[in-house]
């Protein structure tokens, strides 16, 4: 009996991790550092990690007094994509002057309010758009895509012919935003590449943003209280925002799931014509993160903004895009869409489309002859097709 | 603080000393075991230890325990923990007024809280009063909590995230039972300081009511003026077990200061229900489930729930009695708990679907008893929680091997 127990202890000391749950394989997970990080570069993830991940507001911190969530992880669980519970709302106006509503609390509501304070209303007149928060995987590889590259796959007045054109979002650079090398400008204004309307210049602004607009947090980068209008003291550090900010451009890319008949999808994919907004692969250039410089990718995006017809059309618009006017959202990691937003899917911009079919099928303007090729296709080449989407 | 509280501890190990060097200078008080014990009588169930004729007696338990958990394929390796040590202190003021306290080590000296120290004024069995630093008497664990009670080495998920044991506070009650052949009948209930905002604003993003025990004021200040009424009423058969009701409610929100109205008052409620028997298998089943209320701002946010329950099951089944080791009275037990505690209960206003925030757990594992006051317990854990959206469940699991005994 009792070398019996003293054995018994020893197997369950030696084999313990054998009776803990097994970790997931890599491809089903979107969170975790890009490879070949070095020593220091781990170091400044987990910081990141941390304060995204964990780092939860209240009113003892800052949180608000209006605000959207309470924590950068509670918008992207996992670091997928987000679900209606934190959906963005965005008002503004038809046309692309400049919101006219930064006065009274524009360009993003803050819908909910600590105890004691009211939370914003739209104003009247304004239009609306919902944005789903989005996924914050390979973010890094986006960033350090040049201006070129994207430039690359634009065509404005569609000189080919094939009915896509493909323009950049033009935006002005918030003061405390570094431009990239060799950035490309017009007019004084430089290429947005984050967001549903690509306003977005960089991960800085992303991220300065997202604290001020989204939990009501000030810092040196956007000192201005949402709710008074007032330049308030830092609420966040600026270590703890170049944290963060370091946190996502090491995200690694989502990495391909081995679903059945892809090969076919994917040539599927490509015959359609998904292929033309939905840009297989790019390449990043120069980085100060080792790991991914000058490496190829796979998005399945082209960062441009596409007209994507009446039924997308908001009547809301950012920068220079057009209110019918999207980004390419990166297709990859859409297959994992489900495991961060509670088991269903949320697409498109707002979360409207709850399949992929259904997201394919809504697709107007520059998307009709894709969507119409979708629809001409057999059942089982449609069901190919949408197991290559989710193998991405 | 500190200061005197390590004096405290240093007399108290003094003692010990002096008992290791003449151990004739200590004697155990013996317990009363002719009547019906309740859950509401754990602080006085316990052994002391009374020096010579001082009219003081002390006591305390102690547990530590080994794990290796790990969560997704993650773990943190190896962990040692000396969760508590906890010490007792006992006086007859009088006849009828009596003094106890507990004062509580948790995890070395990262927290330190006096969790008990009330002076008793018995008038009568139905009616007595107690005063100073009460442990609220809602649920059974709360009350109920030492290490060497229990075959798990993991309070209840239920008793220590949803409600926060344990909660204690300063307050004024009364007290009192009835006993009528083999029933005994109590309550107990009391006025106390209360919670504070934190439990819809906590670093936890979810209603949590622990979050208030990190308000040290509480002992010296009421958050916002509004006492904490806790109450309790049990029934006990010798042959059928204990059967407990309990509430606990106030305000937990600063509504007005400095005569300034700051907001409307907002109300928490906790309903808790306990039970506890033995088989003829010789089967202890013991079971405590909880329902909260919170009255939360509408115009925040959904994150916070504004209604929670959970609870614990737990079944211990004797599966020999005999001598282990020269122990001569041991007992081995095998042991399984299941939890369930849901956070926030309710539905997303955007999507009409179900909120989430939960986690089921089962503990099964065995425990020895070399003696009734101490306990070596084997734990296997595994948890599945899931977060507010319904994401697939992360799951935690591992071994824990630890003791605890009273001294």
């Amino acid at each position: 009996m009792n070398r019996k127990t003293i054995f018994a202890g020893l197997i369950i000391l030696a084999a313990c991790e054998e009776f803990q749950p097994k970790a997931p394989q890599a491809y089903e997970l979107l969170d975790g550092p890009v490879s070949g990080l070095s020593e220091a570069e781990n170091l400044q993830f987990l910081r990141g990690d941390v304060a995204f991940n964990d780092e939860v507001f209240t009113s003892a911190n800052g949180l608000g007094p209006l605000f959207v969530a309470t924590s950068c992880g509670s918008c992207h669980p996992g670091d997928g994509k987000g679900h209606p519970f934190t959906t963005l709302t965005r008002f503004g106006q038809t046309d692309e002057n400049g919101n006219q509503y930064l006065n009274v609390g524009g360009p993003q509501l803050q819908h909910r309010a600590i105890p004691g304070f009211t939370p914003e209303v739209i104003p009247q007149n304004a239009t609306l758009s919902r944005f789903t928060p989005p996924a914050n995987t390979g973010l890094g590889f986006i960033d350090a895509v040049s201006d070129a590259e994207i430039l690359a796959w634009a065509d404005p007045d569609d000189n080919d012919g094939d009915g896509i054109s493909g323009v950049p979002n033009w935006i002005s650079l918030k003061q405390y935003v570094k431009e990239r090398p060799n950035s490309v400008t017009q007019n004084g204004r430089y290429i947005g590449r984050f967001g549903k309307k690509a306003a977005t210049y960089d991960l800085l602004q992303q991220t300065a943003t997202a604290y001020n607009q989204d939990i009501g947090i000030t810092s040196s980068f956007e000192p201005v209280d949402t709710h008074s209008g007032l330049v308030f003291d830092p609420e966040v550090s600026n270590q703890t925002i170049n944290d963060v900010v370091f946190y996502l451009k090491a995200l690694k890319a989502p990495e391909p799931r081995p679903e059945s008949n892809s090969i076919e999808g994917k040539q599927l994919f490509t015959t359609i014509g998904c292929s033309k907004c939905h840009r297989p692969e790019m390449k990043t250039g120069n980085s100060s993160i080792a790991a991914i410089a000058n490496k190829a990718f796979y998005p399945y995006s082209d960062f441009l903004l596409h007209d994507m017809g009446s039924s997308l059309d908001d009547g809301y618009t950012e920068g220079s895009a057009k209110t019918y006017e999207w980004r390419t959202p990166p297709l990859w990691g859409v297959g994992l869409s489900k495991k961060s937003q509670g088991g269903q899917y949320f697409l498109l911009h707002d979360g409207r489309a709850r399949s992929i079919e259904e997201a394919i099928l809504l697709h107007g303007g520059e998307g009709i002859q894709s969507r119409s090729n979708y629809e001409a296709l057999t059942n089982e080449e449609k069901t190919k097709l949408i197991r290559f989407l989710e193998s991405l | 603080m500190k200061i005197s509280l390590l004096i405290i501890v240093a007399v108290v190990m003094c003692l010990n000393v002096t008992a290791q060097v003449d151990s004739t200078l200590f004697k155990r008080t013996q317990q009363d075991t002719s009547k019906l014990l309740l859950n509401m009588d754990a602080v006085y169930n316990r052994p002391f230890l009374s020096v010579s004729k001082l009219p003081v007696a002390v006591g305390g338990y102690v547990e530590a325990n080994w794990q290796h958990l790990g969560t997704d394929g993650v773990s943190e390796g190896h962990q040692f923990q000396m969760r508590r040590l906890t010490l007792f202190v006992a006086s007859s003021i009088s006849r009828r007024i009596k003094f106890l306290s507990e004062l509580e080590f948790e995890d070395g000296t990262k927290e330190i809280n006096i969790e008990f120290a009330s002076v008793d004024f018995e008038f009568h069995p139905l009616l007595n009063f107690r005063g100073g630093i009460v442990m609220n008497p809602i649920g059974a664990f709360n009350q109920n909590h030492d290490g060497p009670k229990w075959e798990f080495i993991d309070r209840p998920i239920s008793a220590t995230q949803l409600l926060p044991a344990t909660w204690s506070n300063v307050g004024f009650g009364l007290y009192g039972k009835l006993y009528k052949n083999n029933w005994v009948y109590a309550y107990e209930t009391y006025l106390t300081n209360g919670f504070d905002d934190q439990i819809i604003s906590n670093n936890e993003n979810k209603t949590f009511l622990p979050a208030s025990k990190l308000n040290k004021d509480r002992f010296e200040e009421s958050f916002n003026g509004v006492p904490l009424l806790t109450a309790k009423v049990a029934i006990r058969n010798k042959r059928i077990g204990e059967l407990g009701l309990s509430y606990m409610g106030g305000v937990y929100n600063k509504f007005q200061e400095d005569g300034l109205v700051l907001d409307e008052k907002r109300k928490h409620r906790t309903w808790a229900i306990d039970f506890n028997t033995v088989l003829l298998t010789g089967t202890y089943l013991t079971t405590e489930w909880t329902y909260t209320r919170v009255d939360v701002p509408s115009s925040y946010s959904q994150q916070y729930g504004d209604k929670q329950w959970g609870g614990f099951f737990d079944v211990v089944q004797p599966v020999f009695r005999k001598s282990i080791l020269g122990f001569e009275r041991s007992v081995v037990n095998a042991i399984c708990r299941f939890e369930y505690v849901d956070w926030n209960l309710g539905k997303f206003l955007e999507t009409g679907d179900n909120i989430h925030e939960d986690i089921v757990s089962v503990v099964p594992g065995i425990s020895w008893r070399p003696n009734a006051q101490t306990v070596i317990r084997l734990n296997y854990r595994y948890n599945w929680q899931t977060d507010i959206l319904g994401n697939p469940a992360s799951k935690t699991a591992g071994f824990q091997f630890g003791f605890s005994s009273y001294f």
